[in-house]
């Protein structure tokens, strides 16, 4: 033969699946250029931290969960993409992020921090990282008590993987031989600190076996490849096979946070990850694959250009909270979250 | 091991088989309540707070842990979260620090952030007098004071051990719930056979006086009972006020008690500086300043940790002679 015929590749996902990680990962990344774009006209209140080049293991790994079985994911801040794909709505998200009245912590909370444990399968993260182990931990705990069916998956950086917190919520549920994927995010820095100057582990990966449970490293910007080794974690995690920590290679593409210009970060490194960024390379390779074409691309993107951009509207059109709101809702018994929101008019 | 049988409820009880009545009972009744710590199983804890109760209700309710803290108060969270009602066992409360991110940043928080409530229960053995040096005597009750979120409940009887532990396990939002170890097996009482609780921030008369209220609470009701029998020598009366609930605390009682003896002492066992007391002086001065004839004065522990020999340690700690001296101060003010 002269000619090189390229065969398509089997990714091992359906073009139905493919799809929707596509979509998944776009709604993502559309939804925080928007939020982006309300920040710089101060209608995001607070910080912004970006999720940029961290998409695509997000998504790829909150699809190996099965949430119509009760398994649960806690999320860290720059997995947007996960809690998305757990059902969280755009509007809830801008709506949280603008301080309205009427977003899920009315007002209390920022970002994505907000949960539905019991519904859709999600939990809302607390800033000190690291905690979320063993919450997660206590989540599966309770549904084995329960007789009840579950997987969580629980993500941290690199930074976290150096608390206490991580330590022991890693030890105890490997020791419980809890359904429990740990997901470490090695975005390259926590804040300005280098992975280097956090740990002198080899991997991350590595110190599973300080605590005696499964491991995986795989590349955080191959989506494709993060669903498979996730799927291969929760599949043991069902198996009653116990605890997994799997660590995703990846990058922070933008700084800490949008007030952070990342001076600290070689440009020549961004510059060389810019080219591995995992919604291109997914593109690419889902094209390969012969299952899908680019016009479906495109009427994904259009979609989702729809969906936010009713989702915005509805959330910048959403009032504030009432101030005196402050000082309700600290204890059971007053009501406060069994009625409406009291928000300015 | 022979087996350790199901305490009998009620009866001629102790503040520690008070404790195992009431974790005994509510695991039988609610299947959402189970114990969570270190030795809590095997060993029944280290003080035996839940003899018998692993080979009652099993591994799966009874869960020995390893020396973590943190995971035991985050687990207990992260259950409470999914519909259990655990009881977090800290097996001295000053290990409490360990975990004390996990109570003021997660579980006390999750509410108002619209996470949902964490009903846990985080209980252990505080205070000293029994020469457990500077980590085995501790009182943590004000490191948490100042974090709206929390309760906290501090029982001084073997009635209100069973009945405070009770009230806290069905309660709705976190507790810590500080059980003074010197009380263990030093007092017994007839308890009632039948369920009870003793509600959550409600305060207790454990003596009606005119002349001057001590408010008190734990092991120190009976320094203060001490100090009532002295100065009753003296023909002089005293009330004493066992605030029994911390955080909420009877701010109500208080008052109404100041109201009729117009002098008070407040008594605790934690250092002087910044303890709970010092709130319950500030919310004495703001509102029942009219009714005082002379300062509030506070006796408490020496802003030093606790130290271990006895000497010391006496020294350190409350007692009657000091609680006297500073009452005969106010008398004649």
């Amino acid at each position: 033969m002269s000619e090189q015929v390229q065969s398509p590749v089997d990714l091992g996902v359906s073009r139905e699946g493919l799809l929707d990680m596509y979509y998944y990962l776009r709604l993502a990344r559309s939804l925080e250029e928007q939020l982006v774009a309300l920040f710089r006209q101060t209608k995001v209140i607070g910080g912004i931290y970006r999720c940029l080049g961290q998409e695509g293991e997000s998504v790829g790994t909150a699809f190996a969960l099965d949430f119509g079985r009760g398994d649960v994911l806690s999320p860290l801040i720059r997995n947007m993409g996960a809690i998305l794909r757990a059902g969280a709505k755009p509007v809830e998200i801008f709506r949280q992020y603008m301080s309205k009245g009427n977003g899920p912590s009315r007002g209390r909370d920022l970002n994505i921090h907000f949960q539905d444990l019991n519904g859709r399968g999600f939990m809302g993260p607390i800033s000190p990282l690291g905690d979320m182990v063993s919450v997660m931990a206590g989540v599966v705990l309770a549904r084995r008590m329960q007789k009840k069916e579950g997987v969580a998956m629980v993500y941290i950086g690199d930074g976290a993987s150096s608390t206490g917190a991580f330590y022991e919520g890693m030890n105890f549920a490997t020791v419980q031989k809890l359904p429990l994927v740990v997901i470490i995010e090695n975005n390259g820095w926590a804040y300005s600190t280098p992975t280097y100057k956090q740990t002198a582990a080899k991997t991350l990966a590595d110190k599973a076996y300080a605590f005696g449970c499964a491991s995986e490293t795989v590349d955080g910007n191959d989506t494709i490849a993060c669903y498979h080794a996730a799927k291969r974690a929760v599949d043991r995690a069902r198996a009653g096979e116990g605890v997994t920590l799997l660590e995703v290679v990846t990058f922070r593409m933008k700084g800490h946070a949008e007030h952070d210009d990342q001076s600290y970060v070689p440009p020549e490194m961004i510059e060389e990850w810019r080219s591995r960024d995992p919604v291109e390379r997914f593109e690419r390779d889902v094209l390969a694959s012969g299952l899908v074409t680019a016009e479906d691309f495109k009427s994904i993107l259009e979609r989702i250009k729809a969906e936010l951009s009713a989702a915005r509207d509805e959330a910048e059109a959403s009032p504030m909270p009432l101030g005196e709101e402050a000082q309700y809702g600290v204890y059971y018994g007053d009501g406060f979250w069994d009625r409406p929101a009291a928000t300015e008019k | 091991m022979t087996e350790i049988q199901k305490p009998t409820a009620g009866g001629e009880t102790t503040f520690l088989e008070a404790i195992r009545q009431a974790m005994w009972e509510e695991m039988e009744v609610d299947p959402r309540v189970f114990l969570i710590g270190e030795d809590v199983g095997n060993y029944g804890g280290a003080f035996k707070t839940s003899a018998g109760m692993l080979a009652h209700f099993g591994p799966g309710r009874i869960i020995d842990t390893p020396i973590s803290e943190v995971a035991i108060v985050g687990a207990a969270s992260g259950a409470a979260l999914s519909g259990m009602r655990p009881i977090a066992e800290m097996q001295f409360i000053d290990f409490i620090a360990v975990a004390f991110n996990q109570l003021t940043n997660f579980a006390s928080k999750s509410r108002y952030r619209g996470n949902g409530g964490v009903p846990i229960v985080v209980r252990g053995p505080a205070g000293g007098g029994v020469r457990g040096g500077p980590f085995h005597s501790g009182n943590p009750e004000a490191y948490f004071f100042n974090t709206p979120g929390l309760k906290i409940v501090y029982p001084g009887t073997a009635y209100d051990a069973k009945g405070l532990l009770k009230a806290a396990i069905r309660d709705e939002d976190p507790v810590i719930y500080i059980e003074h170890k010197f009380l263990y097996r030093r007092i017994k009482e007839n308890l009632p056979a039948e369920d009870y609780t003793v509600p959550i921030g409600k305060a207790a008369i454990r003596r009606k006086g005119k002349d001057l209220t001590i408010i008190t609470y734990g092991a120190m009701i009976y320094v203060a009972d001490e100090v009532a029998e002295e100065l009753a020598k003296d023909g002089v009366s005293v009330e004493i006020l066992d605030m029994r609930s911390i955080l909420p605390f009877d701010e109500e009682a208080m008052i109404e008690s100041i109201a009729k003896t117009n002098r008070c002492i407040v008594l605790y066992e934690a250092s002087l500086t910044g303890g709970v007391g010092a709130e319950f002086a500030a919310r004495l001065a703001d509102k029942a300043f009219d009714y005082l004839d002379a300062p509030i004065k506070r006796v408490a522990s020496l802003d030093t940790p606790v130290p271990y020999s006895p000497n010391l340690e006496d020294f350190y700690r409350p007692n009657k002679d000091k609680a006297i001296k500073a009452a005969r101060e106010i008398l004649k003010y």
